[in-house]
């Protein structure tokens, strides 16, 4: 008889909450009449990921220690549980701009079934413990990714970018899978902490599979020089997915790394710390030359949620408590201002059924004038300006990394910082400064109806980019106790 | 009630901006209402000034609350006697400014007057707050509604002026924060009141170049002349007279007190810095076209004349250096305003196509004089009392310096002179017609109010300078060697 392990289903909650979603979808599509197809798949989606949010805040609450589950294969701890619920929110808002997003009745209640699959996947992924783990919370979420991208066939250049996304993802994901079966290997071991356990090593394939865990994860995090697929794929997919992809993806993937490089191989710090620095370096070089040239929009914040993972890495290259904290604190407004910005980006779609660029933004902050000045703050603050979170978020990156000693990431920081203060504030430009009337393009079918869901949806990024930024110490003494789950 | 007033000045504007931007009113209530919050805020200002203590030299109104303790951040703010000035002359010109924005009635007036009262609220913000980070908050916070405030209701060339001036106050404006979160972090706290000092040059040069470019200083002025000429004229009174005034105030309260030795080894460079900004900036002025290029490069050289008394380091030229600052920063209000008002009437500030305007309007005619010779810095004048302060002052580190100074003051007679013979005097240029009215009863209460302010001063002009160094532990004084 074999012995069943222990289960911890609280733990577990988010995934399975998201699941069970998943689930009842794919039981929508087939019993619910087409009429209510799209109310009733909207509906069951939100609330798989509002259940996935609370569960995960509960889980928070409740788990003051970190232990491991399920024969060391799943964490049970502040660092994932803060993970999830950052994950669950991104996703709840994903729903509310998913629902005017124009798609073809047969597959609405498919694409939440995926969306919430992808949101399961992530949950599970963050959560992962050992190296079998990881990878399978990898792939389950990166094939839901792959489909939502190509979901809209209608779309031109969906379908294209769901082959880039999927060729280059599983390069990604094989990279992963190679490096880890090296580190296996080498060390016989699957699970992290058995890993480190296992000692330091000098050995080559050692070297090159903790190489590979981590260029696989940089290709999920979108680091250069891994983020080729990033643009493409976040300008051909639905803007709903995009906006769910840039914040889910970088969130689940960014986390992971750290706590990877940190729980399984503390005695290599010596050696990740040098290549997480450097990535970080390319990415901020990169995702910022590369967004000023760019005139679509959507393109352009695919380049800076590139550099924007550079900054989060500054976080991790420090691997210190205190860049653990900047890392988490990083991310909700970042995470919430990426959602945000592709929100705004999917309505104004909406209203011109044409890609947007900064031409045809023009006017768009007088028209609309809440979301005008949401993606105003939304720009400031991944410039990393004052009133809103994504300034204190750069502050705590570059305190991090003082702290380690490096000031040459700061300088690298600022450098970048100032290079995307053109794009950040073109976008600003583009929509107040510029008339109407130099606006190229009609919208299509007048004004369209107001869309109080994706408004919604808008507003809650709004208000946790801007109460980021107030509202420090609170969000801070989270990410202070999540980090406490890390071994530093 | 003491402890929240340097609070309530911060937030005041802040909460009417956010009204503004909901509130379901006309333009017309809007613009009343903001003209009624800048005036109320003007009210808190004389409140706070009747009841502060200039003999103490404590910082005073003071409150601090955390922010976040792990890098020990807190919102502390409070007033020393001379930052008293500084709001003061802050909320007074946003208030005229306000008031003129509302009198010419600018279009899309719901953006505008949510911009400019929030901009009221991040400058007090800068010259009260006590912690560095926040200090920096609030420089870049001014940035904000600023660009939106060019970029919207500018001139013609009004893209390629916002992305000069972003261009070059972001790159000094993140320098600034590097050197903010390296010397916080060195020293375990951000509050200035804790602070202690600290010798690294590369940290000094950081704040040296953000503050250079704000003010602006030669050779960091190149966003200057751009700027001011496309943005509105009450926008480009505000960038002269108080956002400029953000970077000497940078310069006397972060980087003289904290950085000692690097002050003493940078002196030179700086006083050079200050008398080739005094001397270009006067001759630019000499040689410009219009009205409005005189006013702004005649912000370069005061500006130029302010960093010599600053960094004469000695209190008579520290009192000099507030006194004319806030001199200057009513002067080039009023005169921005009036070119502004000249160039409504005529649409155009160029010498050429003016002249003869003093003939039957005479409020223009004298609102113009009084201005100009007051920054001429005529005897008696309040400018003047400033710039001998500042003049003796960098007297005592060479008299070569005060020379320079002096050539400053005779170029600013010349130049202003000629600003006010080729507007008021000379033939009736083309521009000109017999329909351009005086100023109108809504202007000269505008204009007015300053030019009282610039006479008050000028009877009691001890009023700023007899407080700033000597009851200020928080200037230089505390650190001076």
């Amino acid at each position: 008889m074999i012995a069943k392990p222990h289960v911890d289903w609280l733990a577990l909650s988010p995934s399975l909450a998201l699941l069970a979603a998943a689930g009842t979808l794919l039981m929508v599509a087939v019993f619910v009449p087409r009429v209510a197809r799209r109310q009733a798949s909207a509906f069951v989606g939100f609330a798989g990921f509002v259940a996935a949010f609370v569960f995960a805040a509960f889980l928070d609450d409740r788990s003051r220690h970190g232990v491991t589950l399920v024969h060391d294969a799943m964490f049970r701890d502040k660092w994932s549980s803060l993970a999830q619920v950052l994950i669950a929110g991104a996703g709840a808002v994903a729903v509310l701009v998913s629902y005017r997003e124009h798609m073809r009745d047969e597959h609405v209640a498919e694409y939440y079934a995926l969306l919430t699959a992808a949101g399961a996947g992530m949950a599970f992924f963050v959560q992962a413990s050992n190296l079998m783990t990881l990878f399978l919370g990898l792939e389950w979420f990166s094939i839901a990714l792959y489909v939502l991208t190509a979901i809209d066939i209608d779309l031109i250049g969906s379908l294209e970018a769901g082959l880039k996304y999927l060729v280059v993802g599983a390069v990604g994901s094989a990279t992963l899978l190679f490096g880890s079966a090296l580190v296996y290997g080498i060390t016989g071991q699957l699970s992290f902490d058995k890993i480190a356990a296992s000692g330091h090593r000098h050995d080559a394939m050692f070297v090159v599979g903790l190489a590979m865990i981590i260029a696989g994860l940089a290709f999920k995090s979108s680091s250069a020089p891994f983020h080729q697929w990033t643009p493409d794929v976040y300008q051909g997919a639905p803007t709903p997915v995009t906006a769910f992809m840039s914040s889910g993806t970088k969130i689940a993937a960014l986390v992971v790394t750290l706590r990877v490089l940190q729980t399984a191989f503390p005695q290599d710090g010596s050696l990740w710390r040098w290549a997480i620095a450097v990535i970080a370096i390319i990415s901020l070089a990169w995702g910022n030359i590369a967004a000023l040239v760019q005139r679509n929009v959507k393109r352009i914040l695919a380049y800076s949620s590139v550099s924007h993972a550079g900054f989060m890495l500054i976080a991790i290259a420090a691997a210190n408590p205190l860049g653990a904290r900047a890392l988490l604190y990083y991310l909700i407004p970042y995470s919430a201002m990426s959602v945000g910005a592709f929100a705004v980006v999917a309505a104004r779609e909406r209203e011109l059924q044409a890609p947007v660029t900064l031409q045809n933004l023009a006017g768009f902050g007088w028209e609309r004038p809440f979301l005008g000045i949401s993606m105003w703050a939304f720009m400031l603050g991944m410039l990393g300006f004052p009133l809103t979170g994504g300034f204190i978020g750069k502050f705590y990156v570059f305190a991090a990394a003082y702290e380690r000693g490096w000031w040459w990431l700061i300088v690298a920081g600022v450098i970048a910082t100032m290079i995307s203060a053109y794009y950040y504030l073109g976008i600003v430009r583009a929509m107040y400064f510029r008339d109407r009337a130099e606006l190229q393009l009609a919208p299509a079918g007048g004004s369209p109806p107001s869309d109080v869901l994706l408004d919604a949806g808008v507003l809650v990024a709004l208000v946790v980019t801007v109460g980021s930024f107030f509202a420090v110490q609170p969000l801070i003494d989270l990410a202070h106790s999540a980090a406490g789950s890390l071994p530093f | 009630m003491n402890d929240w007033l340097t609070t309530i000045l911060i937030v005041l504007p802040v909460a009417s901006a956010l009204v503004i931007a909901i509130a379901p009113f006309s333009t017309y209530w809007l613009g009343s209402l903001a003209a009624l919050a800048s005036l109320i805020e003007v009210g808190f200002w004389i409140t706070a000034a009747s009841k502060f203590h200039f003999g103490s030299s404590q910082l005073q109104f003071a409150q601090r609350a955390s922010w976040f303790r792990d890098l020990h951040v807190s919102w502390h703010v409070g007033q020393y006697a001379f930052s008293l000035w500084f709001v003061g002359m802050t909320v007074v010109v946003m208030a005229a400014c306000t008031i003129y924005g509302w009198w010419v009635g600018r279009d899309r007036g719901r953006a505008y007057f949510a911009l400019m009262l929030l901009l009221t609220g991040a400058i007090v913000g800068v010259f009260t707050a006590q912690d560095l980070l926040l200090f920096y908050a609030f420089f870049e916070a001014m940035l904000i509604p600023l660009y939106v405030l060019i970029g919207v209701w500018g001139g013609a060339d009004r893209m390629r002026a916002t992305i000069t001036f972003v261009v070059y106050t972001v790159v000094g404006s993140l320098l600034m924060l590097a050197s903010i979160v390296i010397l916080g972090l060195q020293q375990g706290t951000f509050d200035l009141t804790q602070m202690s000092t600290s010798s690294s040059t590369w940290l000094f040069l950081g704040f040296v170049v953000a503050f250079a470019i704000k003010s602006p200083l030669f050779p960091l002025h190149g966003w200057l002349p751009i700027t001011y000429r496309e943005s509105p004229p009450e926008v480009t009174a505000v960038l002269s007279g108080v956002i400029g005034k953000a970077g000497l105030y940078g310069l006397l309260r972060i980087a003289i007190p904290l950085f000692p030795q690097p002050v003493h080894d940078w002196r030179v460079v700086m006083l050079v810095l200050g008398s080739a900004s005094l001397v270009y900036g006067s001759l630019l002025a000499f040689r410009a076209p219009d009205f409005r290029g005189v006013v702004m490069y005649s912000s370069l050289a005061q500006a130029g004349l302010i960093v010599l008394g600053l960094f004469a380091h000695n209190a008579l030229g520290f009192d000099g250096a507030v006194l004319q600052i806030v001199n200057h920063a009513l002067i080039s209000t009023s005169l921005f305003l009036v070119a502004g008002m000249v160039e409504r009437r005529t649409s155009t500030g160029e010498f050429s196509r003016l002249g003869g305007m003093a003939r039957g309007r005479p409020a223009l005619a004298t609102v113009i004089m009084v201005a100009g010779i007051i920054s001429l810095a005529v005897p008696l004048s309040t400018s003047f009392a400033g710039e001998f302060l500042i003049l003796a002052g960098v007297f005592q580190q060479g008299w070569a310096w005060a020379v320079i100074g002096a050539v400053g003051i005779v170029l600013a007679a010349m130049y202003m002179l000629r600003a006010i013979s080729g507007v008021l005097h000379q033939e009736v240029g083309p521009a000109v017609s017999e329909r351009a009215t005086d100023l109108r009863l809504g202007e000269l209460a505008v204009v007015v109010p300053l030019l009282l302010c610039l006479l008050g001063l000028s009877a009691w002009p001890n009023l700023v300078s007899g407080h700033a160094s000597s009851s200020s532990t928080a200037g230089w004084t505390r650190y001076a060697p």
